[in-house]
């Protein structure tokens, strides 16, 4: 790792400062962030730690679950309001990583990333979520711009995550066995917002929203209905875990799962 | 030089580090504390797991500095003074739940952890789910699971750490 200059503010404004520092970069939970710095595919001249400015916790109002960005997968897996408000977005918290992860990982610092394998990014988009941050409130349809691309702005700090509450909503994961990352992912939600389905593992450019199941889950919610709908390996990852055609498989596959988990 | 001031197994250490240096590099190099080990350094194995405020960590995926004004355990700091072992270690012992060793530290932390944050009791299902970020390439982890199934009721009628 090379090495650099480590600041923890206290404040939020301090932290949008020393951001904007050339080559500053913030640190959440880290779990993707320091082995990038190990394999010295980044070199920031500051890390920014995020961890001194409070943006914890857990709010539920009738309609909205509100998490604070520097919240950790394990607190959010065992959150009695988030299992009762959204069960399946506690459970997609309870699989991320393993345990050691879920106790440093953030919800913000998975959003910030948006690894193309990532389990947050799909809740997010299927939910129709909004990211709080510093400055401004970004919808997910605006959110997410590619893989690792986000609307953020290099100084900008996520504050928090809202999700609207859905009637049904669940997140079935293909997990590659060594990573624990989606090889295919695919979050539904069946809400005020109609019914959304979100893709993550699969695509080149990151997550996704898949318009066939969504024509048919909403027609039909059933797992059946998936069985119908063929998803066009064009545009998809391949790699040594999985070819394209395989993942578009599994998208149908993975969302009939979600279907039947969320009831 | 940031200087990283925190408790390791109920003693206090103050220790000037540089910002990258890892949490189980303060540990190894600077405190001397070889019994947690780094085995992938890419944060899939689990041998470099400790407690950091009570929680198991992998310790090669965060800085020293994070540790800051933190309470860490590791392995080190689990038997009793006078060499009495941790129910844990003692159930690794008898079960035979290590062959070569070098994972063991790790599950040990990783067992303790899980078995605290579930009082109510484990099936083997949950202890094998809850060892998922613990790699062993000798015991084929029946015994380990054997060994945490035996710990955890010796752990809830004794708490310690």
């Amino acid at each position: 790792m090379y090495d650099f200059t480590y600041q923890k503010p206290a404040s939020l404004p301090d932290a949008v400062k020393a951001l904007g520092t050339e080559d500053a970069k913030a640190l959440a939970g880290g779990m993707t962030f320091i082995p990038v710095l190990k394999q010295r595919l980044n070199k920031p001249s500051v890390v920014v730690d995020l961890a001194k400015l409070g943006l914890t916790g857990i709010t539920v109002t009738g309609d909205t679950v509100t998490i604070g960005a520097m919240t950790t997968h394990e607190t959010v897996a065992n959150s009695a309001e988030v299992k009762r408000a959204i069960p399946g977005l506690a459970d997609l918290a309870a699989n991320i990583g393993d345990k050691e992860v879920r106790h440093r990982g953030t919800i913000g610092g998975s959003l910030a990333n948006n690894d193309p394998s990532a389990c947050y990014p799909s809740a997010l988009l299927a939910l129709g979520g909004t990211v709080k941050t510093d400055r401004r409130t970004i919808s997910a349809d605006d959110y997410f711009q590619g893989m690792f691309t986000t609307a953020l702005e290099p100084d900008e700090v996520i504050t928090e995550v809202s999700f609207p509450i859905p009637q049904k909503a669940a997140y079935a994961k293909f997990r590659n066995p060594a990573s624990r990352y989606a090889m295919v992912g695919v979050f539904v939600a069946k809400g005020p917002k109609g019914v959304r389905v979100a893709i993550t593992g699969a695509g080149q450019n990151g997550v996704f929203r898949h318009a066939g199941l969504e024509a048919a889950l909403a027609a039909n919610w059933s797992a059946d209905a998936c069985k119908g709908v063929s998803t066009p390996a064009d545009g998809l990852n391949s790699d040594i875990h999985a070819s394209a055609e395989y993942r578009a498989h599994l998208i149908g596959v993975m969302a009939g799962r979600a279907v039947t988990a969320a009831g | 030089m940031p200087q990283v001031t925190l408790t390791v197994n109920g003693k206090s250490a103050s220790v000037e580090v540089e910002a990258r240096t890892l949490l189980v590099e303060l540990l190894r190099e600077s405190l001397r504390l070889t019994g947690t080990h780094v085995g992938c350094d890419t944060s899939q194995c689990g041998a470099c797991v400790v407690h950091v405020d009570g929680k198991s960590v992998k310790s090669c995926t965060m800085l020293a500095v994070q540790a800051d004004g933190c309470s860490v355990t590791t392995i080190e700091g689990l038997a009793a003074a006078d060499g009495t072992l941790h129910p844990m270690q003692e159930m690794f012992r008898e079960h035979h739940a290590l062959q070569c060793g070098f994972c063991t530290p790790g599950m040990v932390m990783s067992a303790i952890d899980l078995v605290k944050s579930n009082p109510q009791g484990l099936t083997e299902e949950e202890i094998r789910h809850g060892l998922e970020g613990n790699l062993c390439r000798c015991t084929g982890y029946h015994n380990i699971v054997k060994a945490i199934a035996a710990a955890a009721p010796l752990m809830n009628a004794t708490p310690a750490e």
